[in-house]
């Protein structure tokens, strides 16, 4: 194995002595008309996750409307998981297909962000450099520029913000439980109806670390890198928690839904009363859309809830750069933003600085509607920084050995 | 040279070249040679990472465990329901039920499955609350158990057809009713009649389906994810699970992981084939003691209700999915939606309408091509004096009775390598391989039966064999080339893993939608499942339409 890894890292040195030195980007997003030029005709192969058809369907109108006002072809290559997608860039790095990739934009953010950059995969800086950025709330949302800890530098570009939130069907909770303490008693007083997603899933190892944060003697460990040395003793209590719930939970902990949508489904199913989600408006969105009850309300522990922003990137063998540079634009465009926020839609809030918006674009935003399982912002309570990505894996391995060895 | 004579050679390297080569491309990273990654030097590091692997003994348990078990219960289901209903009069029209189980998808049948057997499912809510008293879904452990129970029935549902079909195939020619009545006429009841004069008979021809049954039991990955247990999964769902590994450290681990999963099957074959010989000294002993006392339980009458049960339950599933796709609330313990919606097929001017157009195109590129291939290889045969030897037949099989996870790993090794991992080729190449077995089956007896009396009369007219061909075998075949045709379609519909792996998850047919919405929107599941039970059924139809046109000239 280590002979393996060595010859990796060989690889990747080898190769990144090429794209380090001099980082001035061809095609250049300083000159924007250059860039809108260079994009029309090219086809963008953007890599999201596919899971759910709201999302989709919001990509599908930013295809159309990328067509007819940019002349790009935007397609949605829909994954399972984001990692399919970083195996893939460096399984083209390692092939030596260093252009002509077939990854033109990725959706990202965290362990798979900071496996991009620090491998060297990416192209850019770019987004600081695209028009609409001047609209980011860089201040009222530090999480546009620092993404788990580590600074994006220009090298993705913001998309959406999130905050971890509970959903729980009031015909089942009348009194959901609002911090972790409470939530352990709940499981063990209603056997069977809270589980969380398996990890690697993202819902399932976001849940691992929102218990991390709310047991962990020190947070200020967490935004260092893991130490593999100490990280048992620092998640001691992670795991005592799991051990007192696991057989109180969903199959007695013996099976786990695949994904966050499938813990919503398992809410509308009544198997479960309580369910989790990244995004606060989801639950809106799923009643809007028939998927949940309409007595079903979101709701986050009072201490705070993990929260993060999720951003687009460019791989660096991209052929079509110019055009996902476009099409990262556009995202970020107050029009696609208020959109994307609208709760019929996506529901996904925008990381825009909406105070700051011209009257006609505030406007768009203003007019939307709150959604009637979302909490407004002063309810949602304080937003706790995610842990360095490195965590990510080591949880995801240690839940593994620890549930199914 | 004989006419056609080029094609099976060039057939059976689509069949051969895909799985030696991905065995090759599955054994050597194994052993840590991976040139694309810069592996160049032999060692057992993939080895000692899988040994570190988590659970890996539960794994390797639960996927013996259900490969064997799902293969016997679905082979003893089998005999019994073609035994009970050679016999019993007036019954025959229960076979017809099996057809569209078999044409229907793996995953397909899993969600329904998965929606009738969950605590929240139509079983439970049909009978709760007035019986069961539930008015919230019950705390069990199904489907997911970790014992594999609920795969396990999943296979059994979905294998017995297929045994059932081939078992019938087998008897045709064997004028099964009277051997019966021969060994009923000496007293022996209706079933051991059966199992007595035509199960020994037809057994051998059922050798190499009964190993295709158990090797896909090794890698069912498309059901597992969907009935599986997932703590932790079978064998198959870790090989899957480790080729995704994005760090691509964990290739050599997968790799390792693909070739136990291959010893494994080998092995099990190797037991069953063992096993034949005492199993049928016993059976022999016993036809030697007489008929004996006439048993008094209704066997027979169990033999018929058991598969069939099984079958009806298949489709229940499928037609809860099909209301699914079109239910607006539908909530425990509610056995009826209580609103509908049409939303959910809206879906299909999306991306779920792309995967509806890449799975029909490919399915019917893939099925035209492996019939062109089939008809070619029939016809070179009929121009050789030597009938085929019988090891072509092995061949014909390789890709079905090697587990899907053991190869394709390599094959999408090998697929990098020459840069058509993730395009349709790549996916259709793969994909040929798994079709062909099927065409070629489905074609062979009506091609090696018609009588050499119309191509000898052609050609005695000068007619060139391509002629004779063009003119006079294939509008005299149409009916069952349709047939073979709608056969190789419904098999390419259905193909999970070697669609992923080719495909690396970019080309998405409508079996990885089903899997990727498997637990997770059930409306959308609906849609999907909807579809993918209908295509192959769309199939089907158009061979009955070809057949009757043929029948009216």
């Amino acid at each position: 194995m280590r002979a393996f890894v060595a010859a990796l890292f060989y690889l990747v040195a080898s190769t990144s002595a090429f794209a380090n030195p001099a980082r001035a980007v061809s095609p250049d997003p300083a000159d924007w008309a250059a860039v809108l030029d260079e994009a029309r005709g090219q086809r963008v192969a953007f890599n999201a996750w596919g899971g759910a058809p709201a999302i989709n369907a919001y990509i599908q109108w930013a295809a159309a409307e990328l067509e007819a006002r940019y002349g790009i072809r935007l397609e949605h290559v829909r994954l399972t998981n984001t990692t399919d997608a970083v195996a893939r860039i460096v399984a083209e790095r390692a092939a030596g297909r260093d252009t002509q990739g077939s990854v033109d934009l990725i959706w990202i953010n965290g362990e798979n962000f900071y496996a991009l950059k620090t491998q060297d995969l990416l192209f850019g800086p770019f987004a600081f450099d695209l028009p609409h950025f001047r609209y980011v709330d860089t201040e009222g949302k530090p999480t546009t520029l620092v993404d788990f800890t580590v600074p994006t530098d220009g090298m993705e570009s913001p998309w959406g913000m999130a905050q971890f939130v509970f959903f729980h069907d009031t015909a089942f909770v009348a009194e959901p439980p609002r911090s972790l303490a409470a939530l352990g008693d709940w499981i063990e007083a209603h056997p069977g109806r809270f589980t969380y997603p398996a990890p690697p899933d993202f819902i399932g190892t976001t849940f691992l670390k929102q218990v991390l944060l709310d047991t962990v003697a020190d947070e200020a460990v967490l935004q260092a890198p893991v130490d593999p040395a100490t990280a048992p003793t620092v998640t001691a209590p992670l795991w005592a928690w799991l051990e007192r719930v696991t057989p109180h939970l969903w199959r007695q902990g013996r099976s786990y839904p695949a994904d966050g949508q499938a813990l919503h489904q398992l809410l509308d199913d009544g198997e479960l009363w309580l369910s989790m989600s990244f995004n606060p408006a989801e639950a809106s969105q799923l009643i809007e859309t028939g998927r949940l009850p309409d007595s079903v309300r979101s709701f986050t522990f009072d201490a705070g809830t993990l929260a993060n922003t999720h951003f687009v990137a460019i791989p660096y063998n991209s052929a079509n750069a110019a055009a996902a540079m476009v099409v990262a634009d556009f995202l970020l465009s107050p029009e696609a933003q208020a959109k994307k926020q609208d709760p019929r839609i996506w529901g996904d809030p925008t990381v825009l600085d909406v105070a700051a918006l011209p009257p006609a674009d505030r406007a768009r935003f203003d007019a939307l509607p709150l959604g009637v399982a979302t909490l407004a912002p002063h309810e949602l309570g304080p937003a706790r920084p995610e842990p360095h990505p490195s965590w990510t894996d080591w949880l995801q391995a240690e839940w593994q050995r620890r549930i199914q060895g | 040279m004989p006419p056609f004579a080029v094609w099976p050679p060039l057939t059976l390297a689509v069949l051969v070249v895909p799985v030696v080569g991905g065995l090759i491309g599955t054994v050597l990273p194994a052993f840590g040679y991976l040139p694309a990654l810069g592996l160049t030097t032999l060692s057992l590091e993939g080895w000692r990472g899988l040994a570190l692997v988590p659970g890996l003994a539960w794994s390797v348990l639960l996927s013996v465990w259900v490969a064997l078990a799902s293969t016997l219960i679905s082979f003893c289901l089998a005999l019994a329901f073609v035994a009970a209903t050679t016999t019993a009069p007036r019954t025959a029209w229960l076979r017809r039920l099996v057809s569209p189980v078999l044409a229907a998808p793996h995953v397909g049948v899993a969600i329904g499955l998965a929606f009738l057997l969950a605590p929240s499912g139509l079983f439970v809510r049909l009978l709760s609350p007035w019986l069961t008293g539930f008015t919230q879904p019950p705390a069990w452990l199904v489907p997911g158990d970790p014992w594999g129970l609920s795969l396990l029935f999943g296979l059994v549902v979905k294998e017995t057809p297929f045994l059932v079909l081939m078992l019938l195939a087998a008897q045709a020619g064997l004028d099964a009713e009277r051997r019966v009545l021969v060994a009923r006429s000496l007293g022996y009841g209706p079933l051991r009649a059966w199992h007595q004069t035509v199960l020994p008979a037809v057994y051998p021809s059922l050798r190499w389906p009964i190993m295709a049954v158990l090797a896909y039991g090794f890698s069912p990955v498309d059901m597992a994810l969907v009935l599986g247990p997932s703590v932790p999964p079978i064998l198959a769902v870790r090989v899957v699970e480790l080729m995704g590994d994005p760090s691509l450290a964990r290739w050599p681990i997968g790799a390792a992981a693909a070739l136990l999963l291959l010893a494994l099957a080998v092995l099990t074959m190797a037991l069953w084939r063992l096993a034949e010989r005492p199993v049928s000294a016993v059976a022999l002993a016993r036809a030697r003691r007489g008929p004996g006392a006439t048993s008094p339980l209704p066997w027979r009458g169990l033999a018929l209700v058991l598969p069939t049960a099984v079958t009806l339950t298949a489709l229940l599933g499928l037609a809860a999915m099909a209301l699914w796709s079109i239910a607006g609330r539908w909530r425990f313990p509610d056995p009826w939606p209580d609103t509908l919606r049409l939303d959910g097929w809206q879906q299909l001017q999306g991306p779920l309408g792309h995967s509806l157009f890449v799975t029909a195109g490919l399915a019917a590129i893939v099925a035209g091509t492996a019939l062109v291939l089939t008809i070619l290889c029939l016809e070179a045969e009929t121009y050789r004096r030597r009938p085929l030897p019988r090891r072509v037949l092995f061949w014909l099989f390789l890709p079905l009775v090697v587990p899907q996870a053991a190869f394709l790993f390599g094959v999408q090794v090998v697929l990098v390598g020459v840069r058509l991992d993730g395009t349709l080729g790549g996916v259709a190449l793969v994909q040929l391989a798994f079709v062909l077995p099927y065409t070629f089956l489905a074609l062979a007896g009506s091609w090696r039966g018609l009588d050499p009396r119309w191509r000898l009369t052609a050609a005695s007219l000068g007619q060139g064999p391509w002629r004779v061909l063009w003119r006079v075998k294939l509008p005299l075949l149409a009916a069952p080339i349709a047939t073979a045709f709608a056969i190789g379609f419904a098999v390419s519909v259905a193909l999970y893993l070697p669609t992923l792996f080719a495909g690396g998850g970019r080309v998405r047919t409508l079996a990885l939608e089903a899997v990727a919405l498997a637990g997770a929107d059930r409306r959308s599941a609906g849609v999907v499942v909807t579809l993918l039970a209908l295509l192959p059924l769309l199939g089907f139809l158009f061979a009955a339409a070809v057949r009757l046109r043929v029948e009216r000239r």
